[in-house]
C-alpha cells in the first residue's frame, strides 16, 4: 500500500480557465479526498452595487460573468422590477427570452468544445469555437455587441427584433440544428470520448438532492428540475419548457460525465426550438414600460420593497435578491450563482477518480468562478479567510457575549 | 504589416486570469481558434510561464491574485512582454472603487501593451499583437551592437536622398506658385 500524498491544483493552472484552488489527497493514482478553496476572483461586486443606483448596477451586474452576462442582467432587472412594481411589456419579455436562449446556446457549445479539449480532442474544440462564432455573429447582429450585450434596461429592452431580422435568425437555427447532429454524433458514437466519460465522476440522484445541485448537473443525475419549467418566467410560460433528461437518449440515468454532456447537447436543440417559437409568437407592443430613464430612476429612488428573481442560467438556477429603501442607491443586493451549488458536488464526484480524470470532472459541472466568488470573510489583518466552522464559533461567541451583558443587567 | 525579424519568430503566450469575468478570456480563446486564427502567426497558448514570451493578463487584480501575478511574471524567462486585455486590467474598470481589487495590472508588473474594451474584440487583440511586434523591433534595434547599427544606418542613406529630392521638388513647386501669385497681383 502506498501512503497518501497531497496534490495541489490551481489557482493558476492551464487545466483551469479561472482561478480556484483544489487540494487532493491521493493514494497511488486514486483520489481519496478533495478540498477546494474559492475566493481568488472575488471582486466585491455586491458591495459596489450598494454604492450605485439601480440603473448603474444593471451595467455592473452584466460584468459579474462574461459568459452568462444576460442571465445576471435579466435576473437583476426582474428583481428590481419586482421590488419597485414596474410592469414589463409582453414584447420585451419575448425579446429577453430570445437573448437568454442565445446565451445558453453559445455557452453550451463552448462547453462541449472545452470538454473535448480536456479529453484531448482539439479538433472538436476548434469545431465548437467555429460554430460558436456563428452565434456570436447573430448576437452582434441583434444587439451590436459580442459579449456584454447591454440589451436589458429596467422595465424592458433597449433594442427591438423587427421582422427583417427574423430571416437571419431562422437561418442560424438551421445551422445550429446541423451542428447539434454533428456534436451528438461525436459525443455519443466516438469510442474514446465514451471511454473517458462513461462511469466517470458519478453523482447519484440522492447526492444531487442532498447537495442541492442545480441545472444540467442536477438533470444529469436524474432530477427533473428546471427553473423554466417549475417557476416559469419571461415568455417560458407561453412556450412550455420541459426539463431535458439523459434518459431520453440512453434510456437510463447514471449521473456520470456522459449524462451531463447529453443534457447540455439536448439543451442546444431545445434552445434553438424556443427561439424559433419566440419569433413565431412574438406579440406587438412597446419595448419599455417607460422610455425616459430619468423617470424610471426617480421612481426607483422613491420605491420601497424587496424583490427576488430566479433564472435558469446556462449553468443552473441563478438567484438575485434586491431591496430598495427610498434611497438613491440599492439598499441590499445579493446574487447567488449556480456554480456555488454545483461546486459542492465536485468532492463527491472526485471520490475514487483517477488523477487524469480530474480536469474532465471539474469541466463537467461547467464551473464559473467569476459568478461564484461573491463573499469572503477575512479574519482581522491575517489574510486568512474564515470557513463555516470559524463563522459558527464567532456566532456562538457573540450570543455568549450578549448573554453576559443581559445577566449583568439583571 | 512589414515582415520584420521579430515577426518571423513565434510568440508563445501564457494567459493569466487575475479575477476577470471570463469575457476577455473567451475572446482570447476566440482569437486563437479558427475564425480569427492567430495561431497562423505562431501565437500559441502554453501551459507554463517558463515557456512563455508574452503574458496576457485579464481582469482587475484581486488582492488574492496580486502576489500570484507577480510570481508568474518572475518565472518567465527574459526577454518578456506583458499584454493587458480589457478595461478592468488596464485601469480597474467598473471595479475601480472595490475593496478587494487593486485596479490595473500595471500596479504590480510592467505592462507593454494595453487593449481597452469591455471586452475587446478579437480583431483588437490581434492589433495589439502587431503593436507588440513593433515594440519588440524597436527594442531589438536598440540592443543591436554599435557596428551593425552603423551599417544599417549606411543603408538608410539611400532613403535620405529620396527625401531630399522630394523636398527639392516641393520647394520648386512652391516657388512657382509664389511667382504666379505675385504676377497676378
Amino acid at each position: 500500500m502506498h501512503d497518501a500524498y497531497k496534490m495541489f491544483l490551481g489557482p493558476v493552472h492551464p487545466a483551469l480557465e479561472e482561478p480556484i484552488f483544489f487540494d487532493f489527497k491521493i493514494v497511488g493514482e486514486k483520489v481519496i479526498a478533495t478540498n477546494l478553496k474559492p475566493g481568488n476572483a472575488h471582486r466585491g461586486i455586491e458591495a459596489l452595487g450598494m454604492k450605485r443606483n439601480p440603473i448603474q448596477v444593471l451595467y455592473l451586474s452584466e460584468r459579474i460573468c462574461g459568459i452568462c452576462s444576460v442571465s445576471h442582467a435579466s435576473t437583476f432587472s426582474r428583481a428590481v422590477e419586482a421590488a419597485a412594481g414596474i410592469e414589463v411589456p409582453e414584447r420585451a419579455d419575448y425579446i429577453r427570452t430570445i437573448f437568454c436562449e442565445l446565451e445558453r446556446l453559445h455557452s453550451h457549445i463552448l462547453w462541449a468544445g472545452l470538454l473535448a479539449h480536456e479529453i484531448g480532442f482539439h479538433s472538436v474544440l476548434h469545431y465548437g469555437m467555429k460554430v460558436r462564432e456563428d452565434v456570436m455573429d447573430l448576437l452582434e447582429y441583434l444587439s451590436g455587441n459580442r459579449v456584454n450585450y447591454g440589451v436589458y434596461v429596467i422595465g424592458g429592452v433597449r433594442r427591438d427584433i423587427p421582422k427583417e431580422k427574423h430571416e437571419k435568425i431562422r437561418q442560424s437555427i438551421k445551422y445550429y440544428n446541423a451542428a447539434f447532429e454533428k456534436f451528438k454524433d461525436v459525443f455519443l458514437n466516438d469510442k474514446t470520448i465514451r471511454m473517458r466519460t462513461e462511469g466517470v465522476g458519478v453523482l447519484t440522484k440522492n447526492d444531487a438532492l442532498k447537495l442541492c445541485a442545480v441545472g444540467p448537473t442536477a438533470r444529469g443525475s436524474g432530477l427533473n428540475k428546471d427553473t423554466r419549467q417549475d417557476w416559469s418566467y419571461l415568455a417560458y410560460g407561453d412556450i412550455g419548457v420541459k426539463a431535458q433528461l439523459p434518459s431520453q437518449v440512453t434510456g437510463k440515468i447514471n449521473g456520470d460525465v456522459l449524462d451531463r454532456t447529453i443534457v447540455r447537447l439536448l439543451e442546444i436543440k431545445q434552445s434553438a426550438e424556443i427561439i424559433e417559437r419566440c419569433i413565431d409568437q412574438m406579440p406587438k407592443g412597446s419595448l419599455v414600460s417607460e422610455p425616459k430613464a430619468a423617470v424610471i430612476l426617480s421612481r426607483l429612488k422613491n420605491a420601497e420593497g424587496e424583490g427576488i428573481a430566479r433564472t435558469e442560467a446556462p449553468r443552473g438556477e441563478l438567484h438575485h435578491y434586491v431591496r430598495l429603501a427610498k434611497k438613491e442607491v440599492v439598499d441590499t443586493w445579493k446574487a447567488k450563482a449556480p456554480t456555488y451549488n454545483n461546486l459542492m458536488a465536485v468532492p463527491v464526484m472526485m471520490k475514487d477518480a483517477q488523477i487524469a480524470d480530474i480536469p474532465v470532472i471539474i469541466c463537467s459541472i461547467d464551473p464559473c468562478i467569476a459568478c461564484l466568488d461573491r463573499v469572503s470573510i477575512i479574519e482581522g489583518n491575517s489574510g486568512k479567510s474564515m470557513n463555516k466552522y470559524d463563522l459558527h464559533e464567532l456566532c456562538l461567541r457573540k450570543s455568549e457575549m450578549f448573554g453576559k451583558i443581559e445577566r449583568g443587567h439583571q | 504589416m512589414r515582415q520584420t525579424n521579430t515577426f518571423k519568430k513565434s510568440l508563445w503566450v501564457f494567459h493569466l486570469n487575475t479575477g476577470s469575468c471570463n469575457g476577455c478570456d473567451i475572446e482570447i480563446v476566440a482569437t486563437l481558434t479558427p475564425r480569427y486564427d492567430a495561431e497562423r502567426f505562431g501565437i500559441k497558448l502554453v501551459g507554463t510561464p517558463r515557456h512563455a514570451d508574452v503574458l496576457i493578463a485579464t481582469g482587475p487584480v484581486t488582492k488574492e491574485m496580486a502576489d500570484r501575478a507577480k510570481r508568474v511574471y518572475e518565472q518567465m524567462p527574459e526577454p518578456k512582454y506583458v499584454m493587458c486585455v480589457g478595461s478592468c486590467g488596464s485601469t480597474g474598470g467598473v471595479f475601480y472603487d472595490s475593496y478587494n481589487t487593486l485596479g490595473g495590472i500595471d500596479k504590480i508588473i510592467p505592462v507593454d501593451v494595453y487593449v481597452p474594451g469591455c471586452p475587446p474584440r478579437p480583431e483588437a487583440i490581434i492589433h495589439a499583437f502587431v503593436k507588440l511586434w513593433e515594440k519588440m523591433d524597436k527594442k531589438a534595434e536598440k540592443s543591436r551592437p554599435v557596428k551593425k547599427r552603423k551599417q544599417a544606418n549606411k543603408n538608410k542613406t539611400v532613403n535620405k536622398d529620396k527625401t531630399v529630392k522630394r523636398s527639392k521638388i516641393v520647394n520648386k513647386r512652391s516657388t512657382i506658385l509664389t511667382k504666379r501669385i505675385t504676377e497676378q497681383k
